[in-house]
């Protein structure tokens, strides 16, 4: 997918006048948010088990590659192939490829972000696979030709207007809603038939575990598994850092994932793939492949400071918690993973000089920090970024603050280095706004602050600063 | 920022102290922890602020107060970051950090949640501040010394732990997302019916009073220091012992 990280003021505008968008969008809170604090409050070793994870992971991250070398040992023992791509266009072209030998017909597709960075739905179905997504969320968003807008919940701006739209083909505006059970049943109409006649699926990853060679899939709809049963070619793609060493690690990770995620305790479907159909076996696919890619992941990995990000598991707990999130929407981002792991994340995915407002767009109230199930310490990182882009700290090519930023601060600086300046200072700015102020607040400011006054009063300078007043008062030393 | 835009929370903030028996003195020299600028990316404009913050601060004994858990945040959890690579500064960074303390932070800490009897008539609700209550880890414990005062009467806000949006040089760079968090803070402030909104940051003070000023909503906001100290005012109390 390529990214547009650098409309994220306009597309953030866009979504903060639509008002359906942000009444659809309430639901990452009043379900989600609210369902992991449920979960986690019936889980009295839930601290722990967040400590437990957040080991687990800084361990496997800091020995990446001998846990990948585990992991590819041991599918390959099993009998799958495993195949490293560098970027999203090699892993694309590998499975095309790979589609075209096997002659296929149709590809099912079963939630993946890493599929996204590839946009393999729409280059599959472009050289002629009927590539059809099969999660209702992804199904939705692929027959409304968008893109994901949450990390678990695909559709989640999407009314059930909209969706009856997609879904029904009869559906006329001002007909009587289908409800959601309905809905799902037009959509579970039209999957069946693909996933009879699908030779191929393509499936996501939720953690490959190294030990075993095995990976785990988590879903609520059951399309998972069957894309892992039904075709004859199974592909599961995943970021490299998508590894957990052992299946006791993966159980952590599990009962953390799933409760961050949606609040269950379990999803509906754990699905565990090891291997292909053995011969004398009458189910399954005949052939596995593991697809791992790095995509801009070794960035990260070499990446003292922005390292920590390769911990996420993807659940989406901190879009759930992030108020900008809420307001701006998925889309806003401008590349596969929204919210504040976007923000981080996509900066060093495809590069920070386009990205540059994500990290900005953030009043770094730490809710993201709190919710993660990994203890990601994301303010920190957008702290970071915002350091590369304000002063070209770790490349200069990276700095994009305007001259006029630069110079405020400076000004800034020197007016911070006496108090006698910053006296003056806050003195002659309060003079200045006087004349503009009524009743000791303003209505409309100049620069650098006329972006509060679009919205709010601001208020005037005190006519004493807090030394003078408490000079009168207590004890004074220099 | 209060020292210039709200000395009366400053004020405030003495006269608690001092009704808790605290000396207090206030460094005449001090200006900012550098917050501002280390928010905005400019580390190296930051970086002699914070310096002549923690300079200021080693010539003065005594726990520090501070009626922000935004400052207190900067100095105790990002001085690190700022100081990175430089062991002296991040070592005398920490040790100033260890005496400092936000102002609910500290009386919680050395006197209770029940410390202070004070009155104040007024139907109140009260905000939780991202960085006292994240960074700090000062959640309910306003809240407690605030039930604590007769003739206050106090409504839950629905979404307390939510921010406001102010987040600094956020809730200018980019008003209009700061403005529609605010929004849905200030209805659910409106919800509660109260007329007065508490909070521990003048920062988010200023956002959520501007916001509802231009709603022509009469409530009010003000810092729970001035809460404080007002309700100590009004029974004129001679205050706890030494
Ligand atoms: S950063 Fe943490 S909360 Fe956000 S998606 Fe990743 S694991 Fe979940």
């Amino acid at each position: 997918m390529k990214p547009i990280t650098a409309n994220f003021r306009s597309k953030a505008a866009q979504t903060l006048n639509n008002a359906q968008i942000q009444q659809s969008i309430e639901h990452v809170y009043t379900g989600f948010f609210k369902g992991r604090l449920n979960a986690a409050g019936d889980t009295p070793e839930w601290e722990e088990l967040r400590t437990k994870g957040k080991a687990i992971k800084d361990h496997t991250i800091a020995h990446l590659d001998y846990y990948l070398n585990m992991l590819a040992d041991n599918v390959e023992k099993n009998g799958g192939i495993v195949f490293f791509a560098d970027d999203a266009e090699e892993a694309r072209q590998h499975i095309i490829d790979l589609a075209h030998k096997r002659e296929i017909k149709t590809v099912i597709k079963s939630k993946s972000m890493v599929s996204e960075e590839m946009g393999l739905e729409k280059a599959m179905n472009a050289e002629g696979f009927e590539t059809v997504e099969t999660d209702l969320g992804e199904y939705i968003i692929q027959l409304a030709n968008e893109t994901p807008y949450h990390l678990i919940a695909p559709a989640v701006h999407k009314s059930r207007t909209d969706v009856a739209k997609l879904l029904d083909d009869d559906f006329k505006e001002g007909d009587p809603v289908p409800d959601a059970t309905e809905l799902t049943m037009m959509a579970r109409k039209k999957l069946r038939g693909v996933f009879e006649r699908a030779d191929m699926s393509v499936t996501g990853v939720n953690f490959a575990v190294a030990e075993s060679g095995s990976i785990a899939l988590v879903t609520n709809e059951g399309n998972g598994r069957m894309s892992t049963t039904v075709p004859r070619v199974h592909v599961a793609v995943m970021g490299m850092e998508k590894i957990v060493p052992s299946i006791q690690d993966l159980s952590t990770m599990l009962r953390i994932l799933i409760r961050s995620a949606t609040g269950q305790r379990i999803s509906t479907y754990v699905t565990m793939v090891n291997e292909a159909r053995k011969t004398d076996e009458e189910e399954g696919p005949e052939e596995f492949h593991l697809v791992i890619m790095n995509n801009g992941r070794q960035n990260l990995l070499e990446d003292p400071q922005m390292r920590e990000s390769l911990n996420c598991i993807r659940c989406g707990a901190c879009l759930n918690a992030c108020p900008v999130y809420r307001k701006v929407g998925g889309h806003a981002y401008g590349w596969v993973y929204p919210g504040p792991i976007g923000s981080i994340v996509s900066p060093v995915l495809t590069g920070l000089k386009d990205a540059s407002n994500l990290p900005s767009a953030s009043s770094l109230c730490g809710a993201c920090h709190d919710a993660c199930p990994v203890k990601i310490n994301i303010p920190r990182m957008l702290l970071e970024l915002r350091w590369r882009t304000a002063e070209g700290s770790t490349d200069k090519n990276e700095q994009t603050s305007s001259a006029k930023e630069r110079t405020v601060w400076k000004m800034w600086r020197l007016g911070m280095m006496g108090r006698k300046r910053f006296d003056i200072g806050a003195r002659l700015a309060g003079l200045a706004l006087r004349p503009l102020s009524r009743n000791g607040w303003l209505k409309k400011a100049p620069p650098p602050i006329s972006g509060w006054t679009s919205t709010r009063d601001f208020p005037l300078i005190s006519s004493g600063s807090l030394k003078s007043k408490l000079s009168k008062r207590i004890g004074r030393s220099k | 920022m209060v020292d210039q835009l709200a000395p009366a929370v400053g004020e405030s903030t003495v006269e608690v102290l001092e009704h808790l028996g605290v000396t207090v003195q206030f460094l005449d020299d001090q200006t900012c922890c550098g917050q501002p600028a280390f928010n905005s990316g400019f580390r190296s404009e930051a970086l002699p602020v914070a310096t002549r913050f923690i300079e200021l601060f080693e010539r003065a004994e005594g726990p520090i107060v501070v009626p922000s858990g935004s400052c207190a945040a900067m100095v105790r959890n990002y001085y690190g970051d700022l100081f990175r690579g430089d062991s002296n500064m991040s070592q005398r960074a920490a040790r100033v950090g260890e005496r400092l303390f936000e102002l609910t932070e500290f009386v919680t800490k050395f006197f209770g949640t029940s410390a202070i009897s004070g009155e104040l008539n007024e139907s109140a609700t009260y905000h939780k501040c991202c960085h006292l209550l994240r960074e700090i880890g000062i959640d309910e414990q306003p809240i407690e010394m605030l039930s604590n005062l007769s003739g206050l009467d106090m409504t839950p806000l629905e979404r307390a732990d939510v921010c406001c949006g102010f987040g600094g040089a956020f809730s200018v760079k980019m008003p209009d997302i700061s403005s529609a968090i605010l929004g849905e803070k200030l209805d659910f402030i409106e919800a509660t019916g109260a007329n007065t909104v508490i909070a521990g940051d003048t920062g988010c003070v200023y956002q959520m009073q501007g916001g509802l000023r231009r709603r022509d909503s009469n409530v009010k906001v003000i810092h729970i220091a001035e809460a404080l100290a007002k309700s100590i005012r009004n029974v004129d109390s001679t205050g706890v012992s030494n």
